[in-house]
């Protein structure tokens, strides 16, 4: 494997902001590695990105790639002695890797707060929603649980559940699907966060709600002025949202740009396979989807080279660059980052002839 | 809610109908269809020389010669108003609940029962506070310490405590602490809790930790389990993820979803201990209704016998009508309508 000095200097040309210190989330080099029977999982493997307040990042890539170990990373939610975490996330400047274990937990829920895939799994079904949202304000405020709950019918109100002082006493399983994730932005949002991680918010969600969520979490960021990420394997979803967009493969950003740029015009083959496998309703409709052939890679043994080259159509190009050398992450237009062996004429080349007419 | 308790408590009128009838059945019809007659089934209440004519007038006056349905009848007839009954010498009314007099001690069965409720019910609530402290204590730290010494350990003697039967912890506790060091009272004794508490305690002392200890490994083992499933669960993720202390994750969010399995499995043994913990009560001599329904059945008692089954069989249905009850307390998603 590549050592971590290279991984720095990847790093350092990576950052994508022109103010790097000054960004309210910073995260270099990240790595997070779990020991296991069978080897260690380099489910993270440096990794570097950072948001200010106020945009949405999105972060693609399939299950496995390490979209959800990132955000728990940061969160501080992977269980004491499981992972391995080095490098470093900075929250408006704290070390969340160094921080000690309490001084995180004193900043979840306050200053970083997450909405997690299935608000059913993911709320106590004993509890009522108020009681939850209540016990979520009061964990960072001193505050009578009178004036807590009060806060929470706001919040209810804010999310758009109608009638939210008779809802607040309602049970989980007394909600529906679209306003249990209401319910849970509201518990996110109740403490007025920072950073706001939505983990695959709208995947447990019935297609017709999904629009509806997504749009709330809109509105609610420019209220709030949060730095929201956003996690999905959907392009779909961040593809209005976001202002960044980074795809994940193999623990590592294989390529890394604003939203607009990502989709009119990816310079990743891997970027190219996910828009291929994407349905969509505003072109004429192709003859069938074009899906990544292969499977996304064992993270214990990664590829040597390029990680996606096993996968990748055009990895012959370069003779055995793509299985001997790792791809230096490296921007290719102001503020666009890939890691790809593939020259800008092959790419341009690639994109004009074989995969733009396909999409 | 309410009209579902009064159709549970319905059923359960019908169920003690039902359990009366066959424990009935069973002592008096089946030697019956297996070929005794009554002059048979009363022999073994008269003494070892008695001539057929002396039990011929047992069987009649113990009413094995009336049919089998007047038998009954009368049983039950005795429970709800009370019976009168030939003692031979005389007539004695025994007043409702009557469950008939010992064939053999001619003592009636029902002031025994309540004389021998209390030393059950003090056993059974004694050793449920043990076992449920130490069970559900042991069960959530292995959890949480999967994999540890104490992890290891506890689920090691935890399956020592399952597997060894009472009869050998029971009299190994009396040799050492009773009979060897003296410190706790023999085998036997008990003291009334209304006469002096201390005593009681002190008496109750060893079979409470013996009947804990068989209790508390299966709590201890199902705690764990169900504890590390849970701890597992995604609202217990969000829970952190809100920035509640380990303590508040652990006990208000992990253990509250834990009481479901453990109300489960506690109604049902509290129930049928309540109705006899008859290995305890035998190894220890205590005398409490599981002594009594074994001493009945050895020596063919059969009005006692059939007035501890339908006790026992209350308790159990009984502590099975609160654990539902107490699920929809428990948990918000159970409504009974």
């Amino acid at each position: 494997m590549t050592d971590s000095k290279e991984d720095l200097l990847a790093g350092d040309a990576a950052r994508p902001s022109n103010r790097p210190d000054e960004a309210f989330l910073q995260v270099r080099d990240l790595k997070v590695h779990f020991p296991t029977d069978d080897g260690i999982v380099k489910s993270v493997d440096g990794l570097t990105f950072s948001l200010d307040r106020g945009k949405t990042l999105g972060i693609v890539g399939e299950s496995g790639s390490g979209k959800s170990v990132t955000s728990l990373s940061i969160m501080g939610l992977h269980k004491q002695g499981t992972a391995n975490i080095s490098g470093q996330i900075l929250l408006d400047g704290q070390d969340l890797v160094t921080s000690t274990p309490e001084q995180v937990r004193e900043l979840r829920g306050k200053r970083m707060a997450m909405i997690f895939q299935d608000p059913l799994t993911a709320m106590h079904p004993y509890y009522t929603i108020g009681a939850q949202i209540v016990e979520a304000y009061r964990v960072h405020h001193k505050v009578s649980k009178a004036v807590a709950k009060k806060h929470a019918v706001e919040m209810l109100d804010r999310v758009g559940i109608p009638q939210p002082d008779k809802r607040v006493d309602d049970y989980p399983h007394q909600f529906s699907g679209g306003m249990r994730q209401r319910a849970m932005i509201a518990m996110a949002l109740s403490c007025d966060p920072e950073l706001l991680i939505a983990d695959e918010p709208t995947t447990a969600l019935d297609v017709t709600v999904q629009a509806q969520i997504l749009d709330l979490i809109v509105d609610l960021q420019k209220d709030f002025n949060s730095a929201v990420i956003i996690i999905t394997h959907d392009l779909g979803v961040v593809a209005e949202l976001a202002d960044d967009i980074m795809v994940m493969y193999a623990g590592r950003s294989v390529e890394y740009g604003n939203s607009h740029e990502i989709f009119t015009a990816p310079q990743h083959p891997y970027t190219w396979g996910l828009l291929g496998s994407m349905p969509r309703l505003d072109r004429e409709r192709s003859e069938r989807l074009l899906p990544i052939k292969g499977t996304p890679p064992s993270l214990i043994n990664v590829p040597e080279g390029c990680p996606f080259n096993p996968r990748c159509a055009f990895a012959g190009l370069n003779g055995d660059l793509s299985t001997t050398e790792r791809p230096e992450f490296r921007e290719v237009s102001p503020g666009h980052h890939i890691a790809c062996h593939l020259s800008g004429e092959q790419r341009q080349h690639l994109w004009d002839t074989e995969i733009k007419p396909k999409l | 809610m309410f009209a579902y308790i009064i159709r549970r408590l319905i059923g359960a009128v019908i169920l003690l109908f039902v359990v009366s009838m066959v424990t009935f059945a069973i002592f008096f019809l089946v030697p019956r269809i297996a070929g005794a007659t009554v002059e048979d089934m009363a022999s073994r209440y008269v003494g070892k020389t008695a001539d057929e004519a002396a039990i011929h007038s047992m069987a009649e006056r113990l009413g094995f010669t009336d049919p089998l349905y007047e038998q009954y009848g009368r049983f039950v007839a005795g429970i709800f108003a009370g019976a009168d009954y030939d003692t031979g010498a005389e007539v004695v009314h025994c007043p409702a609940p009557c469950f008939g007099y010992s064939f053999i001690t001619r003592n009636p069965v029902w002031p025994d029962l309540v004389d021998r409720m209390g030393v059950t019910i003090s056993l059974a609530l004694g050793a449920a506070v043990i076992w449920l402290a130490f069970g559900v204590g042991t069960g959530v730290v292995s959890a949480l310490r999967r994999g540890t010494f104490f992890d290891r350990a506890s689920m090691g003697i935890a399956l020592a405590g399952v597997s060894l039967p009472i009869f050998f912890t029971g009299l190994l506790s009396l040799t050492i602490f009773s009979y060897g060091l003296g410190w706790t009272a023999p085998g036997g004794s008990y003291t009334d809790f209304a006469e002096d508490p201390l005593q009681w305690a002190g008496a109750l002392i060893l079979p409470w930790i013996t009947l804990a200890f068989l209790n508390a490994a299966g709590y201890a083992r199902l705690t764990r389990a169900t504890m590390l499933e849970t701890m597992n669960e995604d609202f217990i993720r969000t829970a952190r993820a809100k920035g509640l202390n380990e303590r508040t994750v652990v006990v208000k969010h992990g253990l509250r979803s834990v009481l479901t399995p453990i109300l489960t499995i506690f109604g049902l043994d509290l129930g049928i201990l309540l109705g006899g913990a008859v290995l305890t009560e035998s190894t220890y001599s205590l005398p409490g209704l599981g002594k009594y329904a074994v001493d009945a059945i050895v020596s063919n008692d059969l009005p006692k016998v059939l007035g501890v089954t339908l006790v026992g069989a209350t308790f159990i249905i009984i502590a099975n009508l609160v654990v539902d009850l107490l699920y929809a307390v428990v948990d918000p998603r159970v409504r009974y309508s």
